[in-house]
């Protein structure tokens, strides 16, 4: 027989099996060491945890480790929609904009301390379809207009933007509706609910991405777009899902912000952008589309979250800490990315 | 015999070209149909639009006697039409089994959600069914070529799961990635498949065409112009067809062939690098051709790419034209005067939005450049002297190249290396995918520039053309020289003797 594969030098195959068993293929192919690189943001989540806690052991307390979760949960439902774009090899840049747009439609429809409005959780459900809908006009704009994800997003970020500051008339509006704010307050099993909302966010991206045909086809458009139409893939279908997708989970992130803050306000969205983008950049996934997935973005929201409580903790000044954050996404992207392989560099 | 599937009167207008004027076919069940013809001549698109990839602008097909229409290659697939593409279409993130089943996964699925187990299942059997061995949940990427086309082939062979009727499996061009080994066993497994599915095959190797098909179709400038049953026919009169011209006795132009007397250009004592080869010894002289010999893995592609500066040497030394040295990338390669014809054409060697002149004066400027600017009037004359050449078939010297076929893409290409001026050539499988006509004018070409004086080293899919061409050949295996050939005319080794050093 001439016909043979050439595995990867790696991690023996006996250790590869005994993983195969307990993991879903791609998963366990992630962790199978296939390519050791896909290890590398875990390990540094360990040795950043372990010197921020070698360097302040509040930082094991378990209120601080509350904090912390409570501090990933926007960050990690944000980064969830976002990983799905990435992984196609396309880019939201509309994040703030939606999570503006959802915050501002929960206030507005929840009790609040501008008009009479009292819709309780339909403001919610509206919030979420706002959010959702943001993402299907993103994804119609790039496929039927064939417009580059970049410009569409970078256009849909302003117009939610926009849309919110003008709605909110410029001022921060109180969200007075008591079991929307549970969200932030309320907590089970020592957890306030948004880090259990953001946990089922994560499940249900799992799911979607390990699990199902759509996720299958948003790895295969990132990896060969045209191969994956050869092959009968409705590529229109799977972008204009998978970015209404994302402003799924952009929506219940904007839910969730309004609820923390018990307001919107025009700048809720701030800085969410760089977050989301990080996290997902950090935790592995290949910005030029196929390769990672949310399981990455778990571990990367998590090493962005870690390390910005642990300047916290270590007092380090504001400014340093967004230094910090820039150099962390250029180091990542270039650990993360098997650059020799990578032919052009744009 | 009935027919299963006829095309009649198909025709295919692309802006400014007519690919299909009037092709009428004809597979009967159970029966492999070869398909040739120059580059350009229209294989692919007569094939694209029996995959229902491209839809005809006139014509009609009939499936078993009922009038098909097509609107995407998903129709096709219903109707038992399954395609492999000459340019590889597996998505490499992908696992072998998630390619096997990419777009099919609706019949794993229940309330949304797939079951892998029950996919690697499958495909498992699936590659099973054509003797094939490869971890279904490996990536596609890590596959070599040659399983990768098995996984093509498995793919379309998939349909039969879903599909009552007999298949039909179009397969573009299948081998020309391939070894000889491989090519056999992809032709082993068509053969033995001929009772469940009929095939129409492009091939530019007449030799393979003719042991494999029951009939053959001669196509020349999107028309069918001969149609043979094998057995009646031999490869010097298909050539013939093809070409317009007789084969001739002297393929390789070997009495062209002059013992080299120049100045060693290329010098390798004791090259090695990372695992890949060790301990090469070689020389070149100016005007001299040295071709190396060697399955897949003996090393000899990374030694060409080491002197093309695409891989760094590690152990021993270097010297072109006298000076040691040792190349990080291609750059100072190409400023000592290498030039290097990559295998993947499609990826390494074309800007596929520059026009047919842009591209092959790119490595080139100066040439067309006068007072400091680039002359237009000069770089399209070139590209028209070569196009006449090398028969490229293209509306002019602006055509783009995206729009040209596979076999002329590669054309284009050569012809910029060739024109570049290089004092040293590295010719990596030159003539892959070019038709038989145009291989004869690489070999003239090759001939010439020998006799100006440029080094060359030739890797090439077939030992026939490696010991046609070469002064020297050299042998590897598992990365090291293990016989070296004089190969003077009169005084050529023969394939067995190579092949006992090679594997
Ligand atoms: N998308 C396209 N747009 C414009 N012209 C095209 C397109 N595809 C093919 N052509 C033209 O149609 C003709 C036939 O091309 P085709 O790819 O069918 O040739 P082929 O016989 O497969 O050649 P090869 O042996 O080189 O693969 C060529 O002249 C080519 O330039
Ligand atoms: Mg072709």
């Amino acid at each position: 027989m001439t016909i043979h594969t050439e595995p990867l030098k790696s991690v023996s195959d006996i250790e590869r099996t005994t993983l195969m068993t307990f993991l879903p293929g791609r998963i366990a192919t992630m962790f199978g060491g296939r390519r050791w690189r896909s290890l590398a943001p875990l390990a540094v989540l360990v040795v950043l945890c372990l010197l921020i806690a070698i360097a302040n052991p509040n930082f094991i307390e378990l209120r601080n480790l509350v904090r912390l979760a409570n501090s990933a949960a926007v960050p990690l439902t944000l980064a969830m929609g976002l990983t799905f774009i990435i992984l196609m090899g396309s880019i939201d840049l509309s994040v703030e904009g939606t999570l503006s747009v959802s915050a501002m439609v929960v206030v507005l429809l929840a009790a609040n301390d501008s008009n009479g409005n009292d819709y309780g959780w339909w403001a919610v459900l509206a919030a979420i379809v706002a959010g959702t809908a943001m993402g299907f006009v993103s994804g119609l704009v790039q496929t039927m207009l064939r417009i580059p994800s970049f410009m569409a997003t970078l256009g849909m970020w302003f117009i939610g933007l926009g849309l919110s500051v003008y709605m909110l008339g410029g001022s921060a509006i109180r969200l007075n509706d008591a079991s929307i704010r549970e969200l932030a307050l309320a907590r089970f099993l020592g957890l306030p609910l948004a880090v259990w909302v953001a946990t089922g966010a994560f499940l249900l991206a799992a799911v979607i991405q390990y699990h199902t045909k759509l996720g299958r086809h948003i790895l295969a458009i990132g990896g060969d777009e045209d191969v994956a139409k050869l092959s009968g893939v409705n590529v229109v279908r799977v972008r204009v899902t998978a970015f209404a997708l994302a402003g799924f989970f952009f929506g219940i992130a904007g839910v969730l912000a309004a609820a923390q803050l018990g307001q919107s306000h025009a700048v809720i969205g701030d800085g969410r952008l760089f977050a989301a983008v990080t996290a997902v950049v950090v935790g592995g996934t290949a910005l030029t589309g196929g390769e990672g997935g949310v399981v990455n973005t778990l571990i990367g929201v998590l090493i962005v979250t870690v390390l910005a409580n642990g300047m916290i903790l270590l007092g380090i000044s504001p400014y340093i800490q967004q230094t910090v954050q820039g150099l962390m996404i250029i180091a990542a992207v270039a650990l993360s990315l098997d650059r020799v392989r990578l032919r052009i560099v744009k | 015999m009935t027919a299963m599937l006829s095309a009649s009167g198909i025709i295919k207008n692309f802006p400014g070209v007519q690919a299909l004027r009037d092709v009428s076919i004809e597979v009967r069940p159970n029966e492999v149909v070869g398909l040739i013809g120059e580059n350009g001549a229209g294989k692919s698109t007569l094939m694209r639009v029996l995959a229902g990839s491209y839809r005809p602008d006139g014509g009609s097909l009939t499936l078993d006697g009922e009038q098909l229409r097509m609107r995407s290659p998903r129709d096709a697939a219903r109707h038992g039409i399954g395609m492999v593409f000459q340019e590889q279409s597996l998505v490499l993130n992908l696992t072998v089994a998630e390619n096997i089943y990419l777009g099919e996964e609706d019949r794993f699925t229940r309330f949304g959600i797939v079951n892998w187990r029950a996919m690697n299942a499958a495909a498992r059997r699936q590659l099973a069914k054509i003797g094939i061995d490869i971890d279904v949940t490996a990536r596609t990427s890590e596959l070599t070529f040659a399983a990768r086309q098995m996984v093509e082939l498995a793919k379309a062979l998939t349909l039969e799961e879903v599909v009552e009727r007999q298949l039909l499996i179009l397969l573009d061009e299948p081998t020309s990635v391939l070894n000889a080994a491989d090519i056999e066993v992809l032709f082993a497994r068509v053969r033995s498949l001929k009772s469940r599915a009929s095939f129409v095959f492009v091939s530019h190797r007449l030799d393979e065409v003719l042991a494999t098909s029951d009939r053959v179709y001669t196509m020349k400038d999107g028309a069918v112009v001969a149609e043979h049953r094998a057995a009646d026919v031999t490869a010097p009169e298909l050539h013939e067809i093809m070409v317009g011209r007789g084969l001739q006795a002297e393929y390789y132009r070997e009495a062209r062939q002059q013992a080299p007397r120049g100045t060693v250009m290329v010098e390798a004592k004791g090259l090695g690098a990372n695992g890949a080869y060790h301990g090469v010894d070689l020389k070149i002289r100016a005007g001299e051709i040295v071709g190396i010999a060697g399955v897949v893995g003996s090393g000899r592609e990374e030694v060409t790419r080491t002197i093309g500066g695409f891989l760094q040497h590690d152990a021993g030394e270097m010297k072109i034209a006298g000076d040691a040295v040792r190349f990080a990338s291609p750059e100072p390669a190409v400023r000592r005067g290498i030039g290097y014809v990559p295998r993947e054409r499609r990826l390494e060697g074309l800007v596929m939005f520059l026009s047919i002149a842009e591209n092959i004066s790119l490595a080139d400027l100066s040439s067309v450049m006068r007072h400091g600017a680039i002359d237009y009037g000069k770089e399209r004359r070139l590209a028209a002297d070569w196009i006449k050449r090398l028969r490229i078939k293209a509306p002019g010297p602006d055509a783009a190249c995206r729009k040209l076929s596979g076999g002329n893409q590669q054309k284009v290409v050569l012809a910029r290396w060739m024109t570049a001026g290089s004092r040293i050539l590295v010719l990596d499988h030159p003539t892959r995918g070019l038709d038989v006509g145009a291989k004869e004018e690489v070999y003239e070409l090759v001939r010439d520039l020998s006799a100006q004086g440029v080094a060359i080293l030739l890797i090439s899919d077939t030992l026939e053309e490696t010991i046609g061409l070469s002064h020297q050949v050299l042998v590897m295996r598992d990365g090291e020289i293990t016989a070296r050939f004089d190969a003077s005319p009169g005084n050529k080794p023969n394939q067995v003797e190579l092949l006992r050093a090679m594997v």
